[in-house]
C-alpha cells in the first residue's frame, strides 16, 4: 500500500474538499470545496501516466535512449483545468449577484423562492 | 440529522482510500498501446517535437473544439450576470 | 496606488507581455502553448486592473470582445482547411509551405519552421484566452462600482 502513496494523497485532496462541501454553509466557503476537489481530480489523472524513471514526452534537446512518459492524460487534465476554471468563474458571479440582491451570504438562509 | 452525514463521509472517504490503496501499482501504467503509437509517430505526422500538444492540437483536436466552445458560454455567462441595468 | 506601485507596474507589463507570447509561440517545441500563454497574458490584465483601477480600463470592453470572437473563428476555419481527408487534419506539417519543415527524428534542437497548424492553432486559441479572462476580470472589478483603492 506505501507504493501506491501519490494515488492516496490524491484521494486526501478530494476528501478535504468533500468536507468542506458538506459541513460549511458560506457560499465562497463552498466554492471553495468544489475547486479543491477538482484539483485532487487533475492531480489524479496526471499522475495516472506516470513511467518509472521516464523524461518529459517533448522531443527537444531530449537525454537519448530513455523512456517517456505517457502523453494522453497531461492533454485531458488541460482540458479539465479550462473547464474547472469556467466553473469558478460563473460560482462568484452568482455569489456576488446573489449578495448584492439578499444581504447575506448564508446558505441556509437564501431558501424560498420569492419575486 | 448531523450522524447521517457524519457516517456518509466516512463512508465516502473509505472507499476512495481502500480504491487508491489496491489500484495497480504506481510507475507501472495499466493500457499503453494507444500512447507508444502517439510518442512514435508524433514527429511524422504530426511534425513538431512537443508529444502533448500533437496529442492536444491534432489527434484529439475535437475535444480542443469543445472545450473552447465551454469557456466561450462562461464568459457570456459572468456577462449576463454581472451587467448594470440602465434606468 | 502610490507612485512606485505605478512605475514598476509600467515597467514590468511588457515583460510579462513578451514572456507570454513567446510560451504561446514555442508550443510546439517546448513545454507551454495557448492555454498557458493566454493565462500568462491574462495574468498582467489582472496587474493592471489591481494597479490602476477598473474605471480607466472600462473603454476595452469592445476590444477584448472583438478579439475573442477573431480566435473563435481563426480556429474553426483552421480545422476545416483539411476538410478533403478529415476535420482536423494537419495539412500543412512537412509539405514545405508556411510551417511546413519536415522534422529530424529522434531528440533534435528544435526549429521554430515546424508544425504544420499547430503554431497557428495556438495563436487562435491564445487570443481566445487572453479575452475570455481578462474579460471576465474586468466585468468582476466593475460590477463593484469601480473604486478600488
Amino acid at each position: 500500500m506505501i507504493g501506491n502513496f501519490p494515488f492516496v494523497v490524491c484521494m486526501i485532496l478530494i476528501a478535504l474538499g468533500l468536507w468542506a462541501l458538506l459541513f460549511r454553509r458560506n457560499l465562497i466557503k463552498l466554492a471553495i470545496g468544489i475547486t479543491l476537489i477538482e484539483s485532487g481530480v487533475n492531480l489524479f489523472l496526471v499522475t495516472l501516466g506516470y513511467v518509472r524513471a521516464g523524461v518529459a514526452p517533448i522531443y527537444t534537446y531530449a537525454p537519448p535512449g530513455a523512456k517517456m512518459v505517457l502523453p494522453t492524460p497531461q492533454a485531458l487534465t488541460l482540458t479539465s483545468i479550462v473547464i474547472g476554471l469556467a466553473t469558478t468563474a460563473l460560482m462568484l458571479a452568482f455569489a456576488v449577484v446573489i449578495y448584492r440582491h439578499r444581504g447575506t451570504l448564508d446558505a441556509r438562509k437564501i431558501r424560498e423562492l420569492k419575486g | 440529522m448531523k450522524w447521517i452525514k457524519v457516517g456518509a463521509f466516512l463512508v465516502m472517504v473509505g472507499f476512495l482510500v481502500g480504491a487508491a490503496a489496491w489500484m495497480h501499482p504506481f510507475g507501472v501504467p495499466w493500457a499503453s498501446e494507444m500512447d507508444d503509437y502517439f510518442i512514435a509517430n508524433a514527429q511524422g505526422e504530426a511534425g513538431a517535437n512537443n508529444v502533448v500538444t500533437s496529442v492536444v492540437f491534432d489527434y484529439r483536436g475535437f475535444d480542443t473544439l469543445g472545450e473552447a466552445t465551454v469557456l466561450f458560454c462562461a464568459v457570456v455567462g459572468v456577462a449576463l450576470m454581472l451587467r448594470r441595468v440602465l434606468r | 496606488m502610490t507612485v512606485v506601485v505605478r512605475t514598476v507596474a509600467r515597467i514590468i507589463t511588457p515583460m510579462i507581455l513578451a514572456f507570454g507570447g513567446y510560451v504561446i509561440m514555442h508550443g510546439h517545441l517546448t513545454p507551454g502553448g495557448g492555454f498557458q500563454g493566454g493565462a500568462v497574458v491574462a495574468s498582467a490584465i489582472a496587474l493592471l486592473l489591481v494597479v490602476f483601477g477598473a474605471r480607466r480600463l472600462a473603454g476595452y470592453k469592445n476590444l477584448l470582445s472583438l478579439l475573442e470572437d477573431l480566435g473563435a473563428i481563426a480556429f474553426v476555419a483552421l480545422a476545416f482547411l483539411g476538410i478533403g481527408y478529415t476535420f482536423f487534419r494537419n495539412v500543412l506539417a512537412g509539405s514545405g509551405g508556411l510551417f511546413g519543415m519536415p522534422v529530424p527524428s529522434g531528440p533534435n534542437p528544435g526549429f521554430l519552421d515546424t508544425g504544420g497548424t499547430l503554431p497557428l492553432m495556438n495563436w487562435a486559441v491564445g487570443l481566445k484566452v487572453i479575452a475570455g479572462l481578462g474579460s471576465v476580470v474586468l466585468l468582476l472589478g466593475l460590477f463593484g462600482g469601480g473604486d478600488d483603492r
